[in-house]
């Protein structure tokens, strides 16, 4: 912290909260009315979370289209030896970065001549990642209902594979699929407790900037694939 | 500051922009309209108004989660530093940077920063901020502040910004919006790598979770908060909401109702700095939160809900009047319904006194508003306080004598009804007759009585 600010921060933070309870007649540390709550409850009315109910393969299903109709392109295989092949035909000609995701390691994808892994220090990261043409990660969840990726920052999932380079390869269990935002929230009702960055990422990066008109790839991966692996 | 008459008359008059605003408000409309329909999104009405509970109820109790979040934010790592104004926000950055020795720091879109003409501020003290949104970057580059709260440079054409890009940057004029795009990729991807610090916005404060949450399209917000190594947030206190379940909510009304998106393409929950064990992200994380006149609307149970707003900008596409004199008249950088309601409250009533009158009362900002603020309502409330500010003032000398004028011959009933005859008598000529013959030339002129009624009850009274 900035010493020499210290001083009048402090009398901010008093004069701010200050104002507040003057202007909204509460005392200091009074807790909140609860107006809004079902009569008798005495709480904020508990959150409202819509989660539809349907088998797996109706996400799995809605998932595929939701991400194509964004701009994704997505493929199923069935289990994780299937899935080196599908890689490696998008590793044509081109480098790339993975993650240290388990599963990557578990598909064999970290064998793949291409692919830069192991990473563990940042500024080795960031150069590695500025120069890959693909960033290879999996994901903590995805969800069906909007074709979303959730990735928590980790060891395993640095946040600057998925950023960096111009595209962007998922590869997951489909049993990582949720139905919605909704659902995502009722398991992690507090994200920040386990990570300091939680991301949806819902379609290729895109401005529509000038003239209203759609560019992918402006600052984030213009391509972005999902490879579903049936079982894992 | 007065109607900028000249102004609007020259937006309403040039037709190329004219074509810009329709067009771009246009589709904006379309596709906010495709995505809340009640087959697209049958919840529809009730997460309005779940919305617009949580916000009341965090609002009311505002000091509380604010101090939820405070304590919140510290428990992650972070440091929460308090901002009466925008000078306090700005010393503070200024402060840390030169204490870093730091000279160039990348941004995210935040309309909070340009509240208090962050910018501007910084590179009196030489320290460079670059806005790394396409739309706030070209902005930038072109000396100029946002047209939209959220499509920034929706005034301009590709051939705006090749003209922009080859006076500002010394390139080629170049007009495809798609190598415009890659060009401003190529330019602001060094910057990210270079710059020691980024500042963004948030558009909720979790105070559960000590966390802000930034939605985006671009990815250049996620570069601001994870490549530099200090990522400072700045916010105005109201954005604050209880739950990180809450945003189960908001999600899903602010992308619909900004650009169409049931999600936009990344939404960014980010607390304190890295965590031990992960690789990437920043070192130091400060969270401004930023008052500059906001404590003044709390006051007013009514017009308090002005701060409900999460700035999705859908009040401006289907504004009647902002779709005719575009975001630049307004005098803040907040424009459309929202920014007419929100300015004078900022500024006082004192201030731009015509803004709250510069509306139809149409209601198309109330229908569409995914937090169910009472638009029309606050302006008309806005309308009487400026009324009775002006009253009180007497600033308007001759229509007061003119309401003495008329309150002395009402009460004196020989001179009302003298004049009232000497009326009947010249109505007639009106339409003849100096100003009034052009406004009379597209109306029929109602004609007056034959007989006054005091002429007429005397005569019933004589015959009875």
């Amino acid at each position: 912290m900035v010493g020499v600010t210290e001083g009048f921060l402090v009398t901010a933070r008093e004069q701010i909260l200050g104002d507040i309870r003057r202007a909204l007649g509460r005392a200091a540390g009074q807790p909140p009315l609860f107006e809004v709550a079902p009569l008798g409850s005495g709480e904020l009315a508990a959150p409202s979370l819509r989660i539809p109910r349907s088998d797996g393969n109706l996400f799995v299903n809605l998932f595929v289209q939701k991400f194509e109709n964004l701009g994704g392109k997505s493929f199923r295989v069935r289990d994780t030896s299937a899935a080196v092949p599908v890689i490696a035909d998008l590793l044509v000609q081109k480098s790339a970065v993975a993650s240290n995701s388990p599963f990557l390691r578990k598909c064999g994808v970290t064998g793949l001549p291409q692919v830069h892994a192991g990473f563990s220090e940042r500024d080795e990261l960031k150069k590695a990642c500025s120069a890959a043409d693909i960033g290879i990660t999996s994901v903590d969840y995805a969800l069906a209902e909007t074709g979303s990726f959730v990735m928590l920052s980790s060891f395993n999932e640095a946040r600057l594979v998925s950023l960096l380079p111009p595209a962007h390869i998922a590869i997951f269990p489909r049993s990582l699929i949720l139905a919605n935002l909704d659902q995502l929230l009722s398991m992690l009702p507090r994200p920040a407790d386990q990570t300091s960055s939680m991301v949806l990422i819902t379609g290729p990066s895109r401005t529509a900037d000038i003239e209203q008109i759609l560019v992918r790839g402006v600052h984030g991966p213009g391509e972005i694939y999902a490879v579903i692996v049936d079982q894992d | 500051m007065k109607v900028p008459e000249t102004e609007i008359q020259q937006a309403i008059n040039d037709p190329r922009l004219q074509l810009a605003i329709y067009t771009a408000t246009g589709r904006l409309i379309d596709h906010r309209a495709g995505v809340v329909s009640a087959e697209a999104l049958p919840d529809y009405q009730a997460l309005r108004d779940e919305a617009h509970a949580i916000k009341k109820h965090t609002i009311e109790n505002l000091d509380y989660y604010l101090e939820q979040l405070e304590s919140n934010v510290v428990a992650h790592g972070g440091k929460v530093v308090f901002c009466r104004t925008g000078e306090e926000a700005a010393d503070f950055v200024l402060n840390l940077a030169k204490e870093r020795d730091l000279h160039m720091l990348v941004k995210s879109k935040s309309m909070t920063s340009e509240e208090i003409h962050f910018n501007e501020r910084l590179e009196k003290h030489h320290l460079e901020a670059i806005e790394t949104d396409l739309g706030e970057y070209i902005l930038q580059l072109a000396h100029q502040r946002p047209y939209h709260i959220v499509a920034p440079a929706l005034h301009l054409t590709r051939y705006d910004v090749a003209d922009v890009f080859t006076k500002e940057l010394g390139v080629e004029n170049e007009v495809a919006i798609e190598k415009q795009t890659k060009l401003a990729r190529k330019v602001l991807r060094q910057k990210f790598l270079e710059a020691g610090i980024g500042v963004s916005g948030a558009n909720f404060l979790i105070a559960d979770s000590g966390a802000i949450v930034i939605v985006e399209n671009e990815g250049n917000a996620r570069l601001t908060t994870s490549t530099p190594k200090i990522h400072i947030a700045i916010a105005g206190i109201e954005k604050v909401i209880p739950r990180a379940q809450d945003l189960a909510v908001f999600l899903n009304l602010l992308g619909r109702s900004a650009t169409g998106q049931p999600l936009t393409v990344y939404t960014s929950f980010l607390s304190g700095p890295r965590r031990e064990s992960e690789i990437d992200g920043p070192d130091e994380f400060y969270l401004l939160l930023l008052d500059n006149g906001r404590t003044n609307l709390l006051a007013d149970p009514e017009k308090r809900q002005s701060l409900f707003c999460i700035r999705c900008g859908a009040c401006l596409n289907h504004c009647p009047v902002y779709r005719k004199i575009g975001g630049h008249n307004y005098p803040w950088v907040y424009s459309g319904p929202i920014g007419a309601i929100i300015t004078p409250q900022f500024h006082g009533i004192n201030q731009d006194t015509w803004l709250p009158f510069a509306s139809s009362l149409c209601g198309a900002c109330a229908e569409v508003c995914p937090v169910k603020i009472e638009i029309p309502k606050l302006l008309l409330k806005l309308r009487e306080e400026v009324t009775e500010v002006k009253r009180r003032q007497c600033s308007d000398g001759l229509e007061r004598f003119a309401f003495q004028l008329f309150a002395w011959v009402a009460t004196h009933p020989k001179i009302y009804r003298f004049l009232a005859n000497l009326g009947s008598i010249f109505f007639p000529l009106v339409p003849h007759i100096g100003p009034l013959k052009k406004w009379a030339s597209q109306r029929s002129v109602p004609e007056p009585a034959k007989q006054s009624f005091h002429a007429w009850w005397a005569s019933r009274k004589g015959s009875s």
